[in-house]
């Protein structure tokens, strides 16, 4: 083989394994896409593939087994097939093969069902379960006298300007204020140096649900309780030590002598960090950035304790709760409810992809 | 640098103005809020006409003449503000903030387990608490943070609102912890009732009929019963239900009472005869749609699915009134099903019915707190509940008139000619068996993996003892 | 700055200097004092404000980020103005201070708080008492928790359980993570690449377990199979089941949910290492190839040497994550069926069980069981030189 081809033949390994891979990862996903524009009942008893083509014994003639006198406690014949009502009840081919004799139903109420097997789709798509997770549903009650009134529920936007507004803060703060940090921890020396990155460490195993009481008691001496800042901080708060962790790992890594040089030229650790640092580490910024936004977008618990008590600030994932229903009878719905609350959060990625290119360090290394 | 200053003032200044505007707003209302404070001044006033009773003496009847108006009373709970039954609250308390003034703010959630023990710890416990597991109350009354109803509300009151079944199951370690609001049947069989009819099935009285019809459907070629009790971190508690009627029907209620407060421990014959009969049903794969095996796996909202089928795969299904909310679209009350009693299995212990329900707890002794408590004491509290379907009012004063749908009217009906009713037993023992060594180990041996004896040895170990 | 300068080099008199450095102690405090009054300010804004939601949307988002900027460049010209000294001992605290203060807050003084509740019974220390009246109170139980939490049979499931997650889910999920970032790298569509393996990650907890319920979903055998597993399986023949509650082969049923985890996590660990990988120069890469390795000498001698600090970085994150690993457990079984782990049984003690005392214990041995991974990471740190 020669380079270029061997180079080619690489190229589609590898764009072809990806490919198998992404498969794989995808198919869950898409699999409730799929079933997000089906009905209730149709997500209930069939599975989503069948929007495929796909082989299905259909009906093609009924015949009414105590019309016809059969008596299914002995072994019967119908339409040329001979069996137990038991054979029957799974499904017998006809001597010709082309058609299935199946007995539907009990030996009481039954029918008997001349089936083929013919190629069909289920395409009975509709944007019913989208409707109802944005708009909100209707609620139905019926009053002594027979009388029905129908109340409508609210739509979903002001859920969705709640948890921008507590999203974006809790993303930025916590990175700005662990960049800092890492920086810190990188670059500088001072006392209590290791006792307080290990604390950050040993922080990053603690469950949250630990500090909620602690918080809210503070918070209520505060009044800091169910506003934003209560939110933000809590966020920062938990999301802090994970942060540093990971900002610390990229910030340390850069090279020394490019720090070294800019100390040379008499800059200060604030403006080596403002000038040289923050713009090389963008690319560990956006993506931490996109963590931190998603884990916050989909919180509920920690919204629930410091912004809760006030229905004013309704968050996406509360309104995700609450179309399910008080005992999830209307589970279904999550399945457009997931490709919504997941719209911002895939946008956010979106933009921030570009932020991941290569070369940012080589380039100034070499300047 | 000159352009980062620049915004940063830039910044500065918007902050600045908009603080400023947010002052002005804040001052022009305060004065608003200052004449909530004068009715107090003035000192009977007439009180509106308002459709529901009125405790004497009480703080409703002073909240009606006004003197609350503009407070805020709390209340939190295991259902969404914004989810069907959340509205429905709102809808039964706004009655109460019309004729009152005194404004309900709602705030419950689905992690309501956890957000009450938070904010109760930390002292930022809500007005009141709206408890689906009257079990996990306990925990508060030992704390010394529930307040008494008995210590406002007279026992005249009380004892003409409800049952005294109902009073005694919200009394807790002597404190009356609470009231009833609402409540959903339990011993209700679900069929489907056009089929049925057809079939020329029976609906059976006795248990005896009942074993007589599985046997009948099972020879039909169908299986009788749809059983399912998937439901997630919950799995088993449908179990746990059937656990509880068998109890009420094989034995007395004074073993049932001491079997629920822990002093009848569950290895003991009483109790294991209990899980025994309804395990003579559930492991028979001629009885159960799909057979044993399958009924630890399916979802218990997916599980009466079958018996809609055209025509049905299984006849018979056990549930509270509110599986209604998980039948298909369009399966109408009356024709594609319909319910009734779930037999009694020895005739000596009457015809017992087991409920479950939401109790309301009050932790801020405030006058309009104390006011919205009165209120839950009348069935109007839960008119949306009555209204919409999914709940019926757990006072005896509720009429069958309020009720706006038959099916509920109907079983209410059945429960008004119970002999006996009793609460949802796992819904009262402490939580670390109500919801959780009870469901998980019964689970165990539905799913085979585990024998009877050796579930309700462990059962037995994990209740708590001081 | 100049004119200071030369005033500086020209007033050498005590009282001036004294003078001086009172007036720039004052400006220090001054500015930060100024500044804390225009954020309070914003603080009661947010707090109090009766505006549309859209504004107090905007303004607490600049409010919120500029603030928090405003903060750190205002102490930092402080702890700059100061003799030089001063501002070398005083600089470093300025930048990891606040992230110090924050954690202590929330969660390192909560941890203390755990740990002393863990030494009572299932209510807690008694309220209102003092120390040593706590302590002699017959709440006090010392470490029987602890003593609970290493016998009873649930816990030790829940530690077995946790040794098959860190193993199976932080490996696999590192592992899928590298491959899909080399391999996005190097293909022809990587940004449609990296965005669909990312996806799941930006689905919530709640969303995932319902996506899986397609896949695990079980129906009697003979009905039509709603879940994509058991209709291959049943396809082929085979015997569906609930998977996850497949209680015959406990504990490898933890599988099926520990590969839900790596489902969502191998997009957390793309995004960094793709972040790293790009951070590594074309020249050496160029210079292996012109050196005639091929592509998987490349990947091995190469790539992985050079991220070798991030994989261990994000081989940390997930290890702990798993450590914690939470709400796919809760919604998919609820820890039945031989699927317990820490912290369900934490979740179920501190708030269905009302067990204060075992919850907070079971919390403080979940840190303990990091203190491997703390004591490697430590080590690395070690390793880290700084000015």
């Amino acid at each position: 083989m020669s380079g270029t081809t061997r180079k080619r033949f690489g190229k589609f390994v590898v764009n072809f394994s990806l490919f198998l891979l992404i498969l794989i990862w995808t198919v869950p996903t898409l699999g409730i896409l799929v079933s997000s524009f089906r009905h209730r009942d149709a997500i209930a008893t069939s599975g989503w593939w069948n929007v495929l083509p796909h082989r299905e014994w259909q009906p093609v003639r009924e015949i009414d087994p105590k019309a016809e006198g059969f008596d299914p406690d002995s072994v019967m014949e119908i339409e040329g097939a001979t069996g137990t009502f038991e054979e029957f009840r799974e499904g017998i081919e006809s001597p010709d093969g082309k058609h299935r004799i199946t007995w539907i139903g009990n030996k009481r109420i039954g029918r008997v069902e001349v089936q083929e097997q013919v190629w069909t789709v289920d395409w009975n798509f509709s944007l019913d379960n989208y409707k109802q997770v944005w708009g909100g549903q209707d609620f139905e009650f019926t009053k002594a006298d027979g009388t029905v009134e129908i109340v409508p529920g609210d739509d979903m936007s002001r859920a969705f300007l709640n948890s921008l507004a507590v999203a974006i803060p809790s993303t930025v703060i916590p990175i700005l204020i662990a960049a800092f940090a890492a920086y810190g921890f990188a670059w500088m020396r001072f006392p209590g140096r290791r006792g307080m990155f290990t604390m950050i460490v040993a922080l990053l195993a603690i469950p949250l649900q630990i500090a909620l009481v602690p918080i809210l008691r503070d918070y209520k001496t505060l009044e800091l309780n169910g506003t934003f800042l209560a939110i933000w901080l809590a966020h920062t708060g938990f999301g802090l030590s994970l942060a540093t962790y990971l900002l610390y790992n990229f910030i340390s890594g850069l090279p020394r002598e490019m720090l070294e040089s800019a100390f040379i030229d008499g800059a200060s650790h604030f403006t080596v960090f403002t000038w040289l640092i923050l713009p090389l580490s963008v690319p560990a910024l956006a993506s931490f950035a996109i963590f931190q936004f998603l884990w916050v977008w989909n919180d509920y618990l920690v919204a629930l304790v410091f912004l809760g008590g006030n229905p004013e600030f309704e968050l996406v994932t509360q309104r995700m709760a609450a179309i399910v229903g008080a005992r999830g009878q209307d589970w279904h719905l999550l399945t457009a409810g997931a490709f919504i609350s997941m719209a911002l959060p895939l946008l956010v990625f979106f933009l921030l992809q570009r932020f991941f290119v290569r070369g940012l360090l080589a380039g100034s290394i070499k300047g | 640098m000159k352009r980062w200053f620049s915004i940063l003032v830039l910044l500065l200044l918007v902050v600045f103005t908009l603080t400023a505007c947010g002052n002005e707003t804040a001052t022009t209302e305060a004065p608003t809020a200052a004449p909530t404070k004068a009715p107090t001044e003035e000192p009977t006033k007439e009180a509106p006409d308002v459709d529901f009773a009125v405790m004497p003496g009480g703080f409703l009847e002073k909240a009606l003449t006004g003197e609350y108006a503009g407070t805020t009373v709390t209340v939190d709970g295991a259902m969404e503000g914004n989810d069907p039954d959340g509205v429905k609250f709102d809808r039964g308390v706004a009655a109460f903030e019309e004729a009152t003034g005194i404004d309900v703010n709602y705030i419950g959630n689905k992690e309501f387990e956890a957000t009450i023990s938070v904010r109760v710890d930390a002292g930022d416990a809500p007005d009141i608490a709206d408890f689906p597991q009257p079990g996990k109350v306990t925990q508060y009354v030992q704390k010394g943070v529930v307040v008494d109803v008995t210590s406002w509300m007279s026992e005249e009151w009380l004892s003409q609102q409800y049952n005294q079944s109902w009073r005694d199951m919200a009394t807790i370690n002597g404190v009356e912890a609470g009231v009833f609001h609402r409540f959903n049947g339990k011993s209700l069989v679900w069929y489907p009732k056009d089929d049925w009819e057809a079939a020329g099935y029976a609906i059976p009285t006795t248990w005896d009929e009942l074993m007589a019809l599985n046997q009948q459907i099972a020879d039909d070629g169908d299986t009788p019963w749809c059983i399912g009790i998937e439901s997630g971190a919950a799995t088993g508690w449908a179990a746990t239900d059937w656990t509880e009627e068998m109890m009420l029907r094989t034995t007395s209620l004074e073993n049932y009472d001491a079997w629920v407060a822990g002093t009848l421990p569950f290895d003991s014959p009483e109790v294991k005869n209990a899980i025994e009969t309804w395990s003579a049903l559930w492991f028979n794969d001629d009885y159960v749609f799909g057979g044993r095996s399958s009924i630890v796996s399916t979802y218990f909202g997916d599980s009466p699915a079958p018996m809609f089928e055209e025509p049905p795969k299984c006849w018979m299904h056990k549930q509270g009134n509110f599986i209604t909310g998980f039948f298909p679209e369009g399966a109408k009350a009356g024709v594609d099903y319909g319910f009734f009693y779930f037999p009694p299995v020895d005739e000596a212990y009457g015809k017992p019915f087991l409920v479950a329900g939401d109790v309301m707890v009050m932790f801020n002794d405030r006058p309009e707190v104390k006011a919205l408590m009165e209120y839950f004491t009348v069935p109007q509290s839960a008119s949306g509940f009555l209204e919409g379907g999914g709940a019926l009012a757990a006072h005896q004063t509720a009429t069958p008139d309020m009720y706006g749908m038959d099916m509920e009217r109907g079983i209410a009906e059945l429960v008004a000619k119970a002999t006996s009713f009793r609460f949802d037993g796992s819904d009262l023992m402490p939580g670390e068996v109500g919801a959780g060594s009870f469901w998980e180990q019964i689970s165990s041996y539905v799913a085979g993996s585990i024998d009877l004896d050796t579930a309700v040895k462990e059962i037995d170990a994990s209740w708590p003892r001081p | 700055m100049d004119f200071l300068s030369k005033f500086r080099e020209r007033s050498q008199t005590p009282m001036v200097r004294l003078l001086s450095l009172i007036a720039r102690v004052l400006f220090a405090v001054a500015i930060p004092a100024i500044a804390f009054y225009v954020l309070y300010l914003g603080f009661l804004f947010l707090r109090d404000s009766e505006a549309s939601r859209g504004t107090i949307a905007l303004v607490a988002i600049v409010w919120g980020v500029g603030g928090v900027a405003i903060l750190f460049w205002i102490f930092n010209s402080f702890v700059e103005r100061m003799p030089a000294a001063w501002t070398a001992r005083l600089q470093p605290f300025v930048f990891v201070g606040p992230a110090i203060a924050i954690l202590t807050w929330y969660l390192t003084l909560p941890a203390l708080r755990t740990f002393w509740i863990s030494c009572f019974d299932r209510n807690g220390p008694p309220a209102g008492l003092s120390f040593v009246e706590q302590i002699s109170s017959n709440s006090f139980v010392g470490l029987d928790n602890y003593v609970a939490v290493f016998t009873e049979r649930l816990m030790l499931e829940a530690f077995r359980n946790n040794i098959m997650w860190v193993v199976f889910g932080s490996t696999l999920s590192v592992a899928f993570g590298l491959v899909f970032a080399v391999l996005a790298d190097r293909s022809s569509y990587e940004k449609i690449a990296k965005s669909l393996i990312f996806l799941p990650m930006a689905i919530s907890f709640v969303g995932a377990s319902i996506i899986w319920n397609f896949i695990y979903e079980y129906r009697p055998a003979g009905q039509p199979q709603v879940g994509l597993l058991n209709s291959i399986v049943a396809s082929f023949g085979g015997v569906p089941r609930a998977w996850p509650q497949w209680v015959e082969i406990i504990p490898w049923n933890n599988l099926f949910l520990i590969v839900i985890v790596i489902w969502l996590q191998a997009g957390f660990a793309m995004v960094l290492f793709s972040a790293a990988l790009k951070g590594i120069p074309e020249e050496l890469i160029e210079a292996g190839r012109i050196d005639g390795a091929n592509e998987i000498q490349i990947f091995f001698n190469i790539m992985i040497p050079y991220i070798q600090g991030t994989i261990i970085t994000v081989w940390t994150t997930i290890i702990i994550f798993t450590l914690k690993i939470f709400d796919v457990v809760w919604v998919m079984t609820g820890g039945q069926f031989g699927t317990h782990v820490i912290a369900t049984q934490f979740y179920r003690q501190s708030f269905t069980a009302g067990n204060k005392g075992f919850g907070s214990a079971i919390a403080i041995v979940l840190l303990i069981t990091v203190i491997p991974v703390m004591i490697y990471n430590l080590r690395q740190f070690g390793k880290q030189e700084a000015f």
